[in-house]
């Protein structure tokens, strides 16, 4: 990282590190998560779905968190730091949004400044997420260099942090970037996998056999995954967008297809060229359109614990459907690469208990789609 | 404290001459930047071969890289058009050896992902066999490039690594033991872009480098005129010219001679605002 950038990671490193070991401050993050966000989220047996799997697909109902992500445990704890730092403003990326739409309902919530980028593209795409964190009273800036999406959002995010790093706190999206984020962002999601530990032992009296989740820069994933590395029975699968196909060069694939390289001061899977310059990704869901990945996952990848396979855009659009239609849940589109993935591994494992952490609503995803399933004309279907 | 000694330091190519020249004829050193191939390797090449026509004492050619963090738009825009026309790595070290051939001191400015996926070993050696004197990571700090500096020190190679406002006392020590040839100073808290007027940040910036290092200290980020470079010339030792060369070559567009006399004309301000600084 830029030795601009340093003082403030060491301050943040202090900060969080006190805020965890202060009852207090975790008082306060559980009443918040507890009152405010909704959580714990519901762990649901998705019976219909799992007929149709083969195998039985147990859901964490992330989707029904306030703001319709796991994306906000991961905001109010930073964003209760960054209160608890005696900063006035917060700055955060966004790629799909709902890390956008989380930070800016923090701020209101805390009463903070807020000013999110987002590359242009995404804009376009995540229209109805843009007019949200407009009305809940953040900046959004487009983002126009390099590729326009959530890798060059996070550029100007650290050009604005490194202007303005006295006052203002980066509401890191994702467990990647530099450290200490990867740590502070698991630590305020990693309730998702202990919740769902205990959910299962307490509703079905068991662990499930395989846990699954989609992985972009991966913090739905390590915040499930968190709670299963010490269970050596239970397999762990992380879905990452396959684009076009991992043969093509539309994808996100960063474990599949990167090389071990560094990206916003991570050292990490990156996908890139030769000479080292960053390749453009693609996924048909702005949330997983990453080059990189946190460096946990790359680490679970290269230890063998965790397995991370592609997942193509029509997989997860086909997930999508079949979840709305046999369940009557409308997923993001990066949990349903998630859901796609699982309907792999059930075919692998008929009969046994796939946990899928839902980690988002599909409701900012209706414009694409619409588009992709040529809907919204009446009489067709 | 004294880490380093920058007049027991130097190779045929490395910064040190260029210091110790400028000292003898009581001024700061000029450095300019531009990044290679822009706005083509050979137009890029002519460039900066015009900066050192002109009067820089030191040159610093910029690596392309896909992910600018510390770039401000001007640059950023110049690395984006460079990429897009193709630039390489290998571009990079083409222009180093062009542009060393003159007798000045060049350096490469660089992102360290690029470095990294050359090869340490093997872009230290390259730049070394094209002439180069060394190389400028403002994204990564000597406590976690360990493998940079013995690379660099096998070769000869200035190491310069960047000290900021927010660095602590105890940071900057660590960083100038680190680094030979000079200390790059960054005098805003910002990224790169000329600016109206300097910054209140580098002065005791720079007081605060010398304090641990006899080494020269280059302030850099937003210089654009000599007035400019005369007030900084006043505390620093060198001082660092980017983004206003990049708009002088932006500004004359297809007009490549133009370009050319626009750097000239800015290139011989500068040069005679850091002759007229303040005495050293």
């Amino acid at each position: 990282m830029p030795e601009a950038l340093i003082a403030a990671l060491d301050e943040l490193d202090v900060a969080w590190r006190g805020a965890m070991a202060d009852p207090d401050f975790t008082g306060e993050f559980d009443r918040l998560l507890r009152e405010y966000a909704g959580v714990p989220s519901m762990l649901y047996d998705a019976t219909r779905l799992s007929e149709q799997a083969g195998a039985r697909i147990l859901l964490k109902r992330e989707d029904l968190n306030h703001t319709g992500a796991h994306k906000i445990r991961n905001v109010l704890g930073q964003a209760l730091l960054t209160k608890r730092m005696g900063k006035k403003r917060v700055i955060a990326e966004t790629g799909a949004g709902q890390h956008g739409v989380a930070s800016a309902t923090a701020a209101a919530y805390l009463g903070l400044d807020c000013t999110v980028y987002m590359g242009r593209v995404d804009t376009e795409r995540q229209a109805l997420n843009v007019a949200r964190m407009q009305l809940l009273g953040a900046e959004v800036v487009p983002v126009e260099s390099g590729s326009a999406t959530l890798k060059d959002a996070i550029n100007e995010a650290l050009r604005d942090w490194v202007a303005t790093v006295d006052h203002t706190a980066y509401l890191f999206g994702t467990a990647a970037g530099p450290h200490p984020f990867p740590s502070l962002v698991l630590a305020f999601v990693r309730g998702i996998g202990d919740e769902a530990r205990a959910q299962c032992l307490e509703q079905y009296g068991a662990l499930p056999d395989a846990v699954a989740a989609c992985v972009g820069g991966g913090s739905n994933a390590i915040g499930l995954f968190a709670g299963f590395i010490d269970d050596a029975d239970v397999a762990i699968y992380g879905f990452e967008a396959g684009g076009d196909g991992v043969e093509t060069e539309r994808h996100a694939a960063t474990i599949h297809a990167g090389k071990v390289g560094v990206l916003h001061g991570a050292r990490t899977y990156v996908l890139q060229d030769e000479d080292g310059q960053t390749v453009e990704s693609h996924s048909i869901s702005a949330g997983l359109d990453y080059p990189g990945v946190g460096p946990q996952h790359a680490h679970l990848a290269a230890s063998g614990r965790a397995s991370y396979l592609p997942v193509t855009d029509a997989e997860a659009m086909d997930a999508m459907a079949l979840l709305a239609r046999t369940e009557g849940i409308i997923p993001a589109i990066e949990s349903a690469h998630a859901v796609a993935g699982a309907l792999r591994v059930a075919r692998e494992r008929p009969g046994q208990t796939i946990l899928v952490n839902l980690s988002g609503r599909g409701d900012k995803d209706m414009g694409t789609a619409l588009d992709y399933f040529e809907l919204g004309k009446a009489g067709t279907a | 404290m004294s880490t380093s000694n920058a007049a027991d330091i130097g190779n045929a190519r490395g910064t040190a001459r260029a210091f110790a020249k400028a000292r003898a004829e009581g001024r700061a050193a000029l450095v300019g930047y531009l990044p290679a191939g822009y706005p083509d390797v050979d137009g890029g090449i002519e460039a900066l071969r015009a900066l050192v026509a002109a009067g820089c004492d030191i040159i610093e050619i910029g690596l392309p890289y896909s992910d600018p963090v510390m770039d401000g738009p001007t640059i950023q825009a110049a690395v984006q058009q460079a990429l897009d026309n193709g630039a390489r790595t290998e571009d990079v070290f083409r222009t180093v050896e062009a542009v060393a051939a003159t007798g000045t001191p060049t350096l490469v400015m660089t992102a360290w992902n690029p470095v990294e996926a050359y090869g340490v070993d093997r872009f230290a050696q390259r730049l070394a066999d094209a002439g180069g004197a060394g190389l400028i990571t403002p994204d990564i700090t000597p406590d976690y490039a360990p493998e940079w500096i013995a690379a660099a020190d096998a070769r000869d190679l200035d190491k310069v690594f960047l000290v900021a406002p927010s660095s602590t006392d105890e940071r900057i020590a660590m960083t100038t033991a680190a680094c030979r040839g000079f200390v790059y100073a960054t005098a805003v808290m910002g990224v790169t872009g000329a600016r109206a007027t300097t910054s209140d940040l580098a002065e005791p910036l720079v007081a605060r480098t010398k304090a641990t290092t006899d080494l020269p200290v280059g302030v850099g980020l937003g210089v654009s005129n000599g007035a400019q470079a005369a007030e900084i010339a006043g505390y620093a030792d060198a001082v660092i010219v980017g983004s206003a060369f990049v708009r002088a070559i932006a500004d004359a567009g297809a007009d490549r001679g133009a370009g050319l006399s626009a750097l000239t004309a800015l290139t011989e301000d500068l040069a005679a605002g850091v002759a007229g600084g303040a005495a050293r």
